[in-house]
């Protein structure tokens, strides 16, 4: 198992915005979150990746435990080093890009295998050309963010997230920010990279998208999973009435 | 009293404002950037004590400051110092100019968006890599304008240290102009501040167009 969350527990002051989550993902599993805004999809995937510190529960990478939770059910996190060892284990794609805009896009790739994971510039430049490759940006290693498209700055920050060969990786509504026209280019890499077997987690209002390529479907709502299951039995199918009103009002 | 000689006399002056203008900056760029961190400090009383640093700093004449650096340790604590009125001056000028510094890498520091951090959190930086190699780049970039604002402002303020009778070149200026009877020596100061700002402008120029490769 890559990643196991259990009973996770997250506030932000009086507000409760995950209630008792558990989610587990397998290797080679494609996992897609979908839900109404505001129901904590975010959140979820902000706790998975420490960038949001949980109040309880707990959260394991390959069987390695990142955070616990104690007799007085307040969450511990293990000790930073072995923090930042677990961290190797995913990658995140945010909605907004991120890309470091001083930086090349060979650059966005290349600098973090080199001064975090201390690999050789060879190696990683090799292997970075590879991935750009594969994202159709071969021709695009010199230039700069802003000379880029949207979808063209998602591919570059999904090449960037694999330049670290990370067991997972999280996508946080990787099309959400992007003209329609372009969610089809970043799409068709997920769905590559889902063909080669990388597990993923993938929060998305992509529902045809999310039917055809994940292995399975959560609907959030309100801080909890609703429902969960195939994508055949959650999209054809739902059994909570929550799941039906949600998709009901996709459809229009 | 011939021109040549006048320049010649007021030479001097010219490199001694360039010595307090090349000083100040030195101290008190990256002192503002200590400055900065001081005052985004999570413990409030650090906070604090920066916050009234600063407003006292761009709250008063800096005409005022440097008597106070200078005069200060003999009215206060009764010690009277050899050769101490140049050191005032640059502790005067240094600790001006951070103060107006760090408020400008503050604004700078505050408009990169939190995504950056983030991006470069997951990807495994740590927190120095992450300032060093992610934000002060893209800072710099958006801070050059009013950097250079605040030196050509600087330019002009050397001449200030003639309050403490500090023989830059303002004061020579005022001195020959005063036993020659001479209007020249200002008109002499005038250019020379002019053209030191007029290079002070073409290299910053030149600074900001070698980052503009990227918005
Ligand atoms: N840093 C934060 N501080 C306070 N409230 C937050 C913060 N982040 C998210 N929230 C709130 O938590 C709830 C869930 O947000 P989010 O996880 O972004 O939902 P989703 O991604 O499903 O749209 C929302 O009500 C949101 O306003
Ligand atoms: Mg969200």
């Amino acid at each position: 198992m890559i990643l196991q969350m259990s009973g996770i527990q997250k506030s932000f002051g009086e507000l409760e915005v995950l209630k008792d989550i558990s989610l587990h993902v397998d290797a080679g599993e494609v996992v897609s979150i979908i839900g109404p805004s505001g129901s904590g999809k975010s959140t979820l995937l902000r706790c998975a990746t420490f960038l949001e510190r949980i109040d309880a529960g707990e959260i394991r990478y390959m069987d390695k435990a990142a955070v616990t939770t104690d007799g007085n059910g307040t969450a511990e996190y293990v000790h930073h080093r072995e923090l930042n060892e677990i961290k190797r284990y995913f990658g995140l794609v945010f909605q907004q890009f991120n890309l470091f805009p001083h930086y090349s896009v060979l650059k966005n790739v290349m600098d973090a295998p080199i001064h975090v994971q201390k690999r050789s510039k060879e190696e990683v430049r090799e292997e970075a050309m590879e991935l750009l490759r594969k994202m159709d940006l071969e021709n695009r290693a010199d230039a700069y963010p802003c000379q880029l498209s949207g979808g063209q700055q998602q591919r570059v920050a999904i090449a960037r997230a694999l330049a670290l060969k990370p067991s997972i990786l999280f996508f946080d509504e990787p099309t959400s920010a992007l003209d329609p026209e372009l969610t089809g280019e970043v799409l068709k890499v997920i769905r590559q990279l889902a063909e080669e077997k990388m597990t993923m987690v993938v929060v998305t209002h992509e529902m045809p998208f999310a039917r055809a390529v994940s292995n399975r479907v959560i609907f959030m709502d309100k801080g909890v999973i609703v429902e969960q299951g195939h994508p055949e039995a959650v999209f054809g199918d739902p059994q909570q009435e929550r799941t039906k009103q949600f998709l009901r009002n996709y459809q229009r | 009293m011939s021109l040549s000689t006048m320049l010649t006399s007021m030479g001097a002056g010219m490199l001694r404002s360039c010595l307090i203008f090349f000083l100040t900056l030195l101290f008190s760029l990256p002192l503002g950037m200590g400055v900065m961190f001081l005052r985004r400090s999570r413990i409030a009383v650090v906070q604090w004590i920066t916050k009234i640093y600063i407003a006292i700093m761009r709250g008063t004449p800096l005409m005022l400051q440097l008597l106070m650096w200078y005069f200060g340790p003999y009215y206060i604590f009764g010690w009277s110092i050899r050769g101490y009125r140049f050191t005032a001056i640059i502790l005067g000028f240094s600790m001006n100019y951070a103060a107006y510094f760090a408020e400008i890498y503050r604004g700078g520091i505050e408009a990169i968006p939190k995504g950056q951090y983030e991006a470069a959190e997951v990807l495994g930086y740590s927190k120095v890599q992450t300032f060093f190699k992610i934000i002060l780049p893209q800072v710099i970039k958006t801070i050059l304008p009013s950097i250079t604002n605040e030196i050509i402002t600087l330019v002009k303020d050397t001449s200030l240290a003639f309050t403490l009778a500090y023989n830059e070149m303002f004061s020579l200026a005022k001195q020959i102009a005063a036993s020659q009877t001479s209007f020249m020596p200002f008109i002499i100061a005038g250019i020379f501040y002019f053209i030191a700002n007029y290079v002070v402008a073409f290299v910053m120029e030149r600074i900001e167009k070698a980052m503009n490769y990227y918005n």
